[in-house]
């Protein structure tokens, strides 16, 4: 009897532990990935300051304070980045760009094709056979920008460009306020990520494909995204 | 005496360990070297790559070997955010994107109609399926030439540069209704910029705090 009055506590305990956790993980990212070095806080892609340009960006271990918490952040060596470019719109990609940390570099190969695609594109290899670039990695001291071939490489901590207030949009979710306030707080604000950037000129890719975006027929499209691999 | 009887003790203890751990050393170079122990051993060249069993090495010296498994992806902002629910949002992650709309586009619709159950239409003149069928693939369009922006009130869905307000276009696009104007207190979280400048120049973000 007291026995199984323990353990009903301890279920108890268990249950309370649960869903604490689901409300925190609910914020960000997923929770498998949430907080690892892994975990991709943000993705942008854009024409450069030269047009004859594109810029990636990626931003990854989100939410890092000012500070010593920046100062020893860092990219891990088993974390390979991955830039994906589809051109002809079959959401399978053709080219990749690749970054990875070595030493005190950054590390970057492509853009070239992968050895693995479409449904097989959850695996990757690193693509050696193809140009390796490097830059050194940025502390926020010593800013480190490559410019090699016409590629600019940029690896270390920045300013988290990402701006909402996500604890209100969380409480209006909850059900206890129905509308965001005029003034907003910004959950991002004072926070760093580590940024990996990489801007190259466009006739390094293939030409991409008409009839993609509906809202843009004409203009020709690429479809990219940038993800996370762990070396097994 | 007994003092002495525990030094004498530990001495041999001490030896005995020292000399279990060398036997131990030489046994990892010689039969325990494999490509995967993260350790220079056996005839590799470097760290788990070249001589006669692994992989070779760049030719830098430096280890690119290996097979990497996919932990996280990321297209368009804001979708794991807004339309993830639990479990859901892990599989998302390891998805390619070309099953991505067969996955989950039923679900990122329920979704859709649980945030704003008044859902009709959007200011880009979206429904329910078409939008959460447009969502579901989780890739940003890139346009070959010319403007590259999330939205800018001209073009749409060109790219995403920095500094654009891509939470208020979200919610305005699931709350806004046709013309943008429904649920004004769900459409604009009253964050209008980030909080530091970015720079025309690469690599165009801000410093770090």
């Amino acid at each position: 009897m007291k026995k199984s009055k323990l353990f009903a506590v301890i279920g108890g305990l268990g249950m309370v532990a649960l869903s604490a956790f689901l409300m925190s993980a609910d914020h960000m990212d997923a929770p498998s990935v949430k907080g690892s070095s892994a975990d991709i806080a943000d993705f942008y892609a854009f024409q450069g300051e030269n047009n004859n340009n594109f810029v990636f960006v990626a931003n990854i271990q989100g939410l890092l304070p000012a500070g010593q918490a920046t100062e020893q952040a860092v990219f891990d060596e088993s974390v390979l980045i991955e830039f994906n470019i589809d051109k002809d719109n079959d959401l399978k990609e053709d080219l990749v760009i690749q970054a990875i940390k070595r030493g005190d570099s950054m590390h970057f190969f492509g853009p070239a094709v992968p050895e693995y695609t479409g449904d097989e594109g959850l695996r990757s290899t690193i693509l050696t056979s193809s140009t390796r670039r490097s830059v050194k990695i940025s502390t926020i001291d010593d800013i480190e920008v490559a410019e090699i071939d016409g590629i600019k490489l940029f690896a270390g901590p920045r300013e988290d460009p990402f701006f909402f207030d996500l604890n209100k949009y969380n409480i209006i979710l909850a059900g206890d306020a129905t509308e965001f306030s005029s003034q907003g707080t910004d959950y991002y604000a004072g926070k760093n990520v580590l940024s990996v950037v990489i801007e190259l000129p466009k006739s390094m890719l293939p030409g991409g494909t008409v009839g993609v975006n509906q809202f843009s027929p004409d203009t020709p499209m690429y479809n990219v995204w940038v993800e996370s691999k762990r070396k097994i | 005496m007994k003092t002495l009887k525990y030094i004498t003790l530990f001495a041999a203890l001490g030896s005995l360990l020292l000399f279990t751990q060398c036997k131990d050393d030489d046994d990892n170079i010689i039969i325990n070297a494999t490509c995967s122990d993260g350790v220079k051993n056996g005839d590799e060249t470097g760290i788990d790559c070249g001589g006669s069993m692994c992989d070779p090495c760049d030719e830098s010296g430096l280890d690119f070997s290996g097979v990497y498994i996919q932990e996280d992806q990321m297209g368009r902002p804001s979708i794991n955010t807004m339309f993830g629910t639990l479990g859901y949002r892990d599989t998302y992650n390891v998805t390619v994107p070309s099953k991505m709309q067969v996955e989950f586009q039923s679900m990122m619709e329920s979704k859709l109609l649980l945030l704003n159950p008044n859902y009709t239409t959007n200011v880009w003149g979206l429904d329910a399926t078409a939008f959460s069928t447009l969502l579901s693939n989780d890739v940003l369009w890139l346009a070959e030439t010319g403007e590259t922006t999330y939205s800018n009130g001209v073009d749409i869905l060109t790219g995403r540069a920095l500094g654009e307000d891509v939470m208020n276009t979200t919610l305005q696009l699931i709350y806004g209704g046709a013309d943008g104007t429904e649920n004004p207190g769900l459409t604009d979280d009253g964050v209008p910029s980030n909080d530091a400048q970015f720079s025309n120049s690469f690599p165009y973000l801000a410093p770090p705090f």
